[in-house]
């Protein structure tokens, strides 16, 4: 059988035709769990007793893989997290519920950089995950085991969480659609906060297309969440129409100039020289494509800025995990000594460097110069951007400076200047903008990826954009090499 | 006097009757049962979010108006963030200064036994209660229901000089509390806490923040006796140290009120203050507050006691002292109002209430809501004496024996007998034979001796045992006497 490499809405004409059963698909994703969980190592808990059946919504009776920072009732939800190494929450985020509602069926809670906070797939609590198309190389993250999992195939889509890029770097490095939507669109409540003012819901999949079918299950307004918005006239499958003539989409000079980075290796000129190559496909789709020039300052600023704000928010917001009421406690003589040693073993290296980045932010003498002064880059960087808007439909960029990079870091080129490049999607979330990454061709023998990203509340134009120019590419639906494989 | 002190307060109240608590959807009432008032916001849960409960924000809307205060345009919450037991988030959902809270600068007029002072308050911000602890020698016990309760928390200016000036505003701050219904204020439920600041200066200097004294705040401070205990002694611990001149080396500081030995004892210095690290909580959009609601909220701020004070004296005719007496509670004022809407003279009900139910209430150590005497019942014994059908002295004797036994006063009349002879007719039957049986008396008073008037009352009274009303049988009494 190889049902699970199918589109959600084949797989729904199967199913309603009978040829196959919610149980068969099931079975064949817990196949492909198992066996992708022994290579790439993607999967925190993998949920052997599920079962299905099928409605009239086309998620229902199909197998789905969940972040394991969403709270899943009765399912162990770790966050990657050996603070939460134990936890099983009795109540289940809204867009989980909201999937589940429709039938939807989850077979397994994908692993994660620890809470978030990481963008190489590396950190979380029960190891690496590796990149299904070369082992050698990372997922990036944080959502790397639910990229890894969508790209072999397991099922159609698996949810993220995105920060900063979770969602759209990850995609990018494993060859797959990644789909952040306006922020509040899908309401994060039981989604485990990292940075709350950044913190996006959004689903990993092999098409535009599904992306679409999965929001629409997951979004909606929530009465826990005060920072949802009622999204109940837009529907984002049903406006996919491919009809892009005439829309305008611009690109930042300073990012894609390949004159910007004089030691730029191979891979990166290969990885710019395919992006403009997407460019032409545009144009040749009836769109036009400007280069615009953004003050370099601004983007420079862009890396510290996400630091200073996301590591401010996610200080407070993990100040919950002190081992009391849940998650495994620790000893000590008294709440002091208790909350230390839970937290002192408990977290990695890179996030209690983070916490300490996050209080030194906030201090009173800190706070102006770095706190107070990153909310107001952050004011600027999304004013600019919203400038764009006004003139463009959306902003197209390169993912990164080129494929997945190494596990082994002393293998990775560095390039001078490749910081903007590498982290000009975080401003996605300084803006809560609608964001797609999508695969746009091959570098050294693995995928690379084009970002789109519009303005707030315009999800339906930028999955436009994505659907019309994965259209005319050949990548729509790809799996990673070697995992198209009969079960 | 060589010195006066300054004195501020932090005042910190529980807003009751909203249905559910401030950023949690769990319920906002007593509930006996530990940890029976939760939801997984209250304990910090991973992945909850807060949303804020509006009947909460137009109560705190409510008294920041009436104190005068402003009112900002937009309403932010922040987060203040700091580790303890108490506070499973780790952080406290708050209001600092900047942005604005929901209310700053008001002034407040108070009455100090009848003299007229204005309280400066410098600002009033809705935020959330913390979980309440007990600790035992080998373990501690945490109770989230306290968890997330609206609190509002009222911050004065250091503008007291004395207890009795502070603990008349505390009075009068907890009855607009318990008259707009925005809380109970029962400080015995630990619904009111407070922070005392004091400070002593030279008493010849001008009241300017150069001239202002040591501040030393005291914390834990859980009931008005205690404000007042804590501000003496601080006032004489304070001057002590100036007298022997230790006080200006003295650290800025915060002590606690410790209740056992009446004392209080030294905390922290101000340069080990925790830095809290505030910043706007993410999870809470700016919320817009419309003139329109605010407007409305104005319109139904109720008539609060110093208002319902003027309406009793000015228009029911109560004395400074009755009328003051009436308003202390606003549930007995309640009761008497309702007496008045039920038909009752103004005046009669007054003191009918105070003289002879808040007596009982205090001797009984009740509430004027435990009782089973309800206003129509008052109104009715009231007419029964007004029309002479009781006397006042049974009037008493009938509303003790309703309150003791949970009677109907119409009722008790009826049982005892105790119908007064009120028809001309049936007394004059009986003082004529009274008067005819009492020749000798009727000579002694044509003599001048008119006090033999009192007899002849009281033998009327003997053959009617005690209904017969005294003033008709008097006047009639002296009319019959005059005819012979």
């Amino acid at each position: 059988m190889k049902n699970s490499l199918k589109s959600i809405v084949s797989l729904h004409s199967d199913l309603v035709s009978g040829k196959v059963s919610s149980s068969d698909l099931i079975h064949e994703s817990l196949k492909r769990s198992h066996k992708l969980q022994d290579e790439c190592n993607a999967f925190v808990t993998i949920m052997d007793e599920m079962s299905g059946s099928v409605n009239d919504n086309l998620l229902s009776g199909i197998p789905y893989g969940i972040k394991d920072n969403y709270s899943t009732k009765g399912i162990l939800s770790t966050g990657s997290s050996n603070t939460l190494k134990d936890y099983v929450p009795f109540f289940s985020a809204t867009a989980v519920s909201n999937l589940e509602k429709l039938g939807a069926v989850p077979v397994n809670k994908t692993v994660l950089d620890e809470f978030g906070m990481g963008g190489t797939g590396t950190t979380g609590h029960t190891g690496v995950v590796l990149n299904p198309w070369d082992k050698t190389r990372m997922c990036a993250g944080s959502s790397a085991g639910s990229a890894c999992a969508v790209a072999a195939g397991v099922y159609p889509y698996a949810l993220g969480s995105d920060t900063g890029d979770s969602i759209r770097k990850p995609a990018a490095y494993c060859g797959v659609v990644g789909y952040k939507p306006t922020y509040g669109m899908i309401s994060r409540y039981g989604l485990f906060p990292f940075a709350s003012s950044l913190d996006t819901c959004g689903v990993l999949t092999r098409s535009v297309e599904d992306a679409a079918i999965v929001v629409d299950g997951m979004k909606g307004i929530d009465s826990n969440d005060m920072t949802s918005w009622d999204s109940s006239s837009v529907h984002l499958f049903d406006s996919l129409d491919g009809n892009v003539k005439g829309k305008k989409l611009c690109y930042v000079k300073e990012l894609c100039d390949i004159n910007n980075y004089p030691d730029a290796t191979d891979e990166l000129k290969e990885h710019l020289s395919n992006f403009f190559e997407t460019l032409e496909k545009c144009k040749s789709l009836g769109m036009s494509v400007r280069e615009v020039s953004i003050d370099q300052k601004l983007l420079n600023a862009v890396g510290s800025v996400y630091v200073v704000i996301s590591c401010a928010e996610a200080t407070s917001n993990m100040s919950n995990l002190t081992g009391i009421s849940f998650g495994p406690r620790s000893e000590g003589d008294n709440y002091h000594d208790m909350m230390k040693n839970y937290r002192t073993k408990g977290f990695c290296s890179l996030i209690k460097r983070r916490f300490v980045i996050g209080s030194y932010v906030l201090q009173a003498e800190n706070k102006d110069r770095y706190f107070f002064n990153a909310q107001r880059a952050r004011r600027l960087i999304v004013d600019r951007w919203k400038e764009l808007f006004k003139e463009y439909d959306a902003v197209i960029l390169p993912v990164g400076s080129g494929p997945a990079k190494f596990l082994d870091d002393s293998k990775n080129s560095k390039i001078s200047n490749i910081e903007p490049l590498e982290e000009h999607l975080q401003i996605g979330n300084f803006g809560g903008f609608p964001s797609i990454t999508i695969p746009n061709g091959f570098v050294s023998g693995l995928p690379v990826g084009v970002n789109i990203t519009g303005n707030c509340y315009d999800d339906v134009n930028v999955l436009n954009i994505a659907y019309a120019l994965e259209g005319s590419m050949d990548y729509k639906g790809m799996v990673a090499r070697g995992y198209d494989y009969e079960v | 006097m060589k010195y006066k002190a300054l004195i501020g307060i932090e005042m910190h109240c529980e807003i009751s009757r909203t249905n559910s608590k401030v950023f949690s959807s769990a319920s906002n009432s007593f509930n006996d049962c530990p940890n029976g008032n939760v939801r997984p916001l209250d304990m910090g849960f991973p992945g909850t979010l807060p949303v804020v409960n509006k009947e909460a924000v137009r109560k705190s809307i409510m008294m920041s108006l009436m104190l005068g205060c402003k009112v900002p345009e937009y309403l932010y919450f922040e987060r203040k963030n700091y580790y303890y037991p108490d506070l499973p988030k780790g952080y406290q959902i708050t209001q600092e200064t900047k942005p604005a809270p929901i209310g700053s600068y008001g002034k407040l007029r108070y009455d100090l036994n009848g003299e007229f002072k204005e309280a400066l308050i410098n600002n009033i911000h809705l935020e959330e209660d913390t979980a309440s602890q007990q600790h035992f020698p080998s373990f501690s016990t945490l109770d989230y229901n306290r968890c997330g309760v609206p609190l509002l928390e009222l911050v004065t200016e250091p503008c007291f000089h004395s207890s009795d000036e502070a603990l008349a505003f505390l009075e009068t701050i907890r009855n607009i509390y318990r008259y707009a219904d925005i809380s109970e204020a029962d400080s015995k439920k630990g619904q009111i806490r407070c922070d005392v600041n004091v400070s002593i200066m030279d008493a010849d200097l001008d009241e300017i923040p150069e001239n202002y004294g040591t501040k030393v705040e005291v914390k834990g401070v859980n009931s008005f006796g205690a404000a007042r205990a804590v501000i003496d002694y601080e006032i004489d611990r304070q001057i002590k140290l100036k007298e022997s001149g230790e006080y200006d080396s003295m650290p800025q500081q915060t002590r606690r009120w410790d209740e056992d030995s009446m004392t209080t004892i030294y905390m922290r210095d101000k340069v080990d203050a925790i830095d809290y690290k505030y910043f706007i909580d993410p999870n809470i959009p700016k919320i817009k507050l419309s003139q329109d609601w605010i407007n409305e909220i104005k319109d139904s701020i109720p008539v609060l006691a110093h208002e319902r004070k003027e309406i009793y004296m000015n228009n029911y005719g109560l004395s400074n002292y009755d009328a003051t007496i009436l308003v202390k509670d606003k549930n007995v004022s309640d009761y008497y109002e309702n007496t008045i809407k039920c038909g009752a003279d103004a005046k009669s009900a007054s003191n009918w209430i105070s003289s002879v139910i808040l007596g009982y209430l205090n001797k009984e150590l009740l509430s004027i809501d435990d009782i089973y005497v309800t206003p129509s019942m008052l109104k009715d014994l009231i007419d029964m004496v007004s029309s002479g059908t009781i006397s006042s002295k049974q009037g008493k004797e009938v509303l003790f024996k309703c309150l003791e036994e949970n009677k109907d006063p119409k009722t008790v009349v009826e049982e005892s007998g105790m119908k007064q002879i009120g028809s001309s007719d049936e007394i004059l039957k009986v003082v004529t034979e009274v008067l005819d049986e009492n020749g000798d008396n009727i000579e002694k008073y044509k003599a001048g001796r008119t006090n033999v008037v009192d007899y002849l009352v009281g033998q009327v009274m003997k053959k009617t045992r005690g209904q017969a009303n005294p003033s008709i049988t008097r006047n009639m009494m002296i009319e019959e006497i005059e005819k012979r």
